[in-house]
């Protein structure tokens, strides 16, 4: 056993694997990380963060064409979109080479390369590392944490291409804006696109094969950021299904399904935004006992999977597929491994969930549909940013606070919103959720005045018929 | 100046009480010798009077308060225009009532689990916040609000949990975990039917259970029988109750009095107690005479019997039962001792054997007098035998002493001129 490597080799440098990686050498474990592209995964270089840098810019834009509204009078405003996703880029790399640093401050061994289990008739693991320069390197490792992540998913008729048919890295990165988009997929990402490309002033149509946009969103939330993108000019098109694309030169024609009802619609491009796909097909995974359900890895409610030894987290495991899921799933992994004691699996009910469209979209916990569906006696309360003093006098006065309690105990089950920087006020529900607080406890916490969050109190209040501002 | 109202001690060997009630309420004028509070003690209720004029300033131990040690403070009373200030309860006494607060901690989650009720849980804590009491010096019971919630709506008092969250801390699945079956109290609560009454202890029954359980662990009883045929001390009470008008009426009980007395006075080493270092003999017979009263008994004393003929000792007998009867006895009426009788003829027992009133060396357990057949001289006949079984001490009384002195009231039992002796 002395000649083993390493404690723990994780397998994918997102933020999954390197919270992981950090939380182990923490932890006092001697740990390497396996990255084959770039540290920080698609997260921080290809989704999150850099999707968020296109969207301030959209929102700027949006605030420009608006600023007649608080006395302003502004005139021959120019819009370069290479210089909008240049910046985009640039915030990426800078937190990628931050992520570099804090590996190399918590001693973690970084390799460049695409990992995978090696199979070994020991108990120790062995791990393959294919270097950019074609080598083989094996390390062996008491314990082996799979956090590939995924990849954005195509269809059977359809992939994208790059040039007429985007995937989110195209669209992250377009040459130049087209005067028209097709997004297929109304989650947060075909959401955060369609937000994005409407306020450059691209003809944007969505299409969703589900009856609403943001389908896991509440059905209240959901609507009024329909009736919002409707007003703005997105194209809409729910219980849709894409049946065929076909691309011309500077085109793409998309036949569609409406209640039975075929239809063609045309673009200059299109996205594909309908999912994900786990990377689990080149980790070596069919020498050992790693069950795969639906495409994604299956593991036991501390990570580990079937074959002892061998974790897996973030976007090749189950779902909700979000970064902060997979960075908690790893520090709760790691701790495990270290033998800690009174550990708590992930409540699943308890994962945030951020859009940041125009409104803005967060969300904690069950839908009124779902809590209904489970039969639970509910007291749902409703506070409209229209009656929040911080809200109108910011000029974003659109949107809603959603709270769901259960009834007969007071317990917050569901916390749903849309409007005004809530992406930022979600984490308060968070908070009152794990601490197991019950309305009580919110109605006499003390909310500053004038701010968003008193729209939380309202709510709140409001679920037991005692709001006082509306 | 303010003035701590200390718990007083009602009789010499008082050590804690009950605060059953209060008379006055904060802010409330009192002149000195108006009622304040009322407390329960081991054997009756007694009222609190004000030692000074002056405002209820701060009422320091809520109704219902138990074990509260004697001369640990349970009000401050102010002077006119004067205001409570913090400094007014000094940090001795602080330190003092968070130490009991501690002691009695024990008691009260016991009481918790017996009673399921989590509630005084808390309104423990809320009394001491009250009373100026660090609640950081009591065991807080680290609970999520939800949880606090579910486990009440379930009826699951909160010292029954384990938490599984950060320092022991009940989250909800801790609650929706438990196992019902799991409650600490499940042996007293059978929770599918309702077919009892839980009735709190009274400080009555638990002097009782104190000092009976005391009696029985420290003290070697033994014990010894006799039988006494009370045909002559019938004839004689028969004829001096004839000749009363009824003015009075001498019980057989208040013969056997007399009759222990005078046996007392034959054997003076059965009239003692023991005192650890040493043993103490009495010089007078202070007959404890036990008296069945509502939710549980006393011990009055006749006192002095030797120097007292049975016309006093039938009055002050029946005196010391009423008063016991309405609760209204004196500690001095009760506090004491030198002998005890208990006697339960009058139910048709026909022998029993008692537990020893400590600290008294003997107890002597009266049956019933009935008639039964006899051998004297070869001959059966009938006669009225009543049993006598004397208790005793081991430590205090030896087999023979004991002997000694059954022999001796059998002999005035059974000729009962020689009490007159």
């Amino acid at each position: 056993m002395t000649d083993v490597d390493y404690d723990l080799i994780v397998i994918g440098g997102g933020p999954g694997g390197y919270v992981a990686a950090i939380r182990a050498s923490q932890l006092g474990m001697t740990v390497a990380l396996v990255e084959d592209k770039h540290l920080g995964g698609i997260c921080l270089n290809w989704g999150c963060i850099p999707t968020k840098a296109l969207l301030r810019a959209s929102e700027i834009r949006h605030l420009l064409n608006n600023v007649d509204e608080f006395g302003f009078k502004v005139s021959g405003i120019k819009m370069d979109i290479n210089n909008i996703t240049k910046r985009s880029r640039k915030v990426a790399s800078q937190l990628s080479s931050g992520i570099s640093h804090l590996l190399k401050k918590n001693n973690v061994q970084v390799f460049e390369g695409f990992g995978s289990l090696a199979k070994d008739t020991s108990n120790i693991k062995k791990i393959r590392i294919k270097t950019k320069d074609n080598n083989n390197i094996e390390k062996t490792t008491k314990n082996v944490i799979l956090a590939a992540g995924a990849r954005s998913r195509n269809l059977p008729f359809v992939s994208s291409d790059g040039v007429n048919i985007w995937d989110y890295k195209t669209a992250m990165t377009p040459p130049k804006l087209p005067s028209s988009l097709i997004i297929v997929g109304s989650g947060a990402i075909g959401i955060e696109f369609a937000s994005f490309y409407n306020d450059l002033g691209v003809d944007v149509t969505i299409v969703e094969a589900l009856p609403s946009i943001l389908p896991n969103e509440d059905i209240d939330i959901s609507k009024i950021v329909k009736l919002n993108f409707e007003k703005r000019g997105i194209k809409i098109r729910t219980n849709s299904a894409l049946k065929s694309v076909t691309t011309r030169e500077n085109s793409v024609s998309a036949e569609i399904i409406t209640n039975e009802k075929v239809e063609t619609i045309s673009s200059e491009k299109l996205i594909l935004a309908i999912g994900i796909i786990a990377n689990t097909e080149k980790l070596g995974l069919q020498d050992f006992n790693v069950k795969i359900d639906k495409g994604h890895i299956v593991t036991n409610e501390f990570l580990e999977t079937d074959e002892k030894g061998v974790y897996a987290i973030g976007d090749i495991t189950d779902g909700p597929w979000l970064a902060h899921k997979a960075s908690h799933e790893g520090i709760l992994c790691v701790e495990k491994i270290a033998g800690h004691q009174n550990l708590k699996p992930i409540d699943k009910t308890s994962i945030p969930g951020c859009t940041y469209c125009r409104p803005q979209v967060a969300s904690i916990g069950m839908t009124e549909t779902e809590a209904r569906s489970k039969n639970l006696n509910l007291k749902i309360g409703k506070f409209p940013f229209i009656g929040n003093g911080k809200a109108i006098a910011l000029g974003d006065s659109e949107g809603l606070i959603k709270t769901i309690f259960n009834k007969d105990t007071g317990e917050l089950i569901g916390a749903h919103m849309v409007g005004p920087e809530v992406t930022e006020l979600i984490q308060g529900f968070s908070i009152a959720k794990k601490l197991e607080t019950t309305e009580y406890e919110l109605m006499h916490t003390i909310f500053p005045h004038p701010t968003l969050s008193e729209g939380i109190h309202e709510s709140v209040l409001d679920a037991y018929n005692q709001a006082i501002h509306y | 100046m303010s003035v701590d109202i200390l718990m007083p001690a009602l009789s010499p060997t008082m050590e804690e009480g009950t605060l059953s009630k209060w008379l006055v309420k904060e802010g409330d004028k009192v002149i000195s010798g108006d009622l304040i509070a009322e407390i329960e003690t081991d054997k009756a209720t007694m009222e609190v009077e004000a030692i000074e004029d002056g405002i209820i300033g701060k009422i320091l131990v809520s109704e219902g308060q138990e074990s509260i040690k004697v001369n640990s403070p349970i009000a401050i009373l102010l002077s006119e225009g004067e205001n409570l200030s913090e400094n007014t309860i000094s940090t001795d006494y602080n330190k003092e009532i968070q130490k009991e607060v501690q002691n009695n901690k024990e008691n009260v989650v016991q009481i918790n689990n017996i009673k399921n009720n989590d509630e005084i849980v808390y309104s423990n804590s809320e009394d001491t916040t009250k009373s100026y009491f660090k609640p950081d010096k009591l065991e807080r019971i680290f609970v999520s609000p939800l949880a606090k919630r579910i486990a009440k709506q379930r009826d699951i008092p909160l010292s029954s949990i384990k938490g599984s969250g950060p320092h022991g801390r009940i989250l909800k699945i801790d609650v929706d975990n438990f196992d019902v079956n799991k409650i600490e109290y499940s042996s007293l609560n059978n929770l599918e039917s309702n077919n009892f009454e839980i009735v709190k202890n009274s400080a009555m029954r638990k002097t009782i259970a104190e000092r009976l359980v005391k009696s029985k662990n420290e003290a070697p009883h033994f014990y010894l029988s006799l039988d006494c045929n009370i045909d002559e001390l019938l004839k004689v009470r028969k004829a001096i109750n004839s000749k009363s008008n009824d003015e009075y009426k001498i019980s057989v009980n208040d013969m056997i009095i007399k009759a222990s007395s005078a046996a007392l006075l034959k054997v003076p080493k059965a009239n003692a107690s023991w005192e650890n270092e040493n043993t103490k003999y009495f010089n007078n017979t202070d007959i404890s005479v036990a008296v069945a009263i509502e939710g549980g008994l006393i011990t009055p004393i006749v006192k002095n019997v030797q120097s007292k003929g049975l016309l006093e000792i039938s009055f002050d007998m029946k005196d010391l039962a009423n008063k016991a009867k309405e609760g209204k006895l004196q500690p001095q009426e009760y506090l004491g001792g030198s002998f005890s009788i208990s006697n339960l003829g009058m139910y048709g027992i026909k022998e029993f054997s008692a537990v020893i009133n400590p600290p008294q060396g003997c107890i002597l357990a009266v049956g019933s007098g009935e008639q039964r057949p006899i051998v004297i001289d070869n001959e059966i006949s009938i006669a009225t035998i009543m049993t006598v079984t004397l208790s005793c001490d081991h430590r205090v009384v030896d087999g023979a002493v004991g002997a000694e002195f059954l022999s001796e009231f059998k002999n005035l039992i059974e000729n009962p001129s020689l009490m007159l002796l």
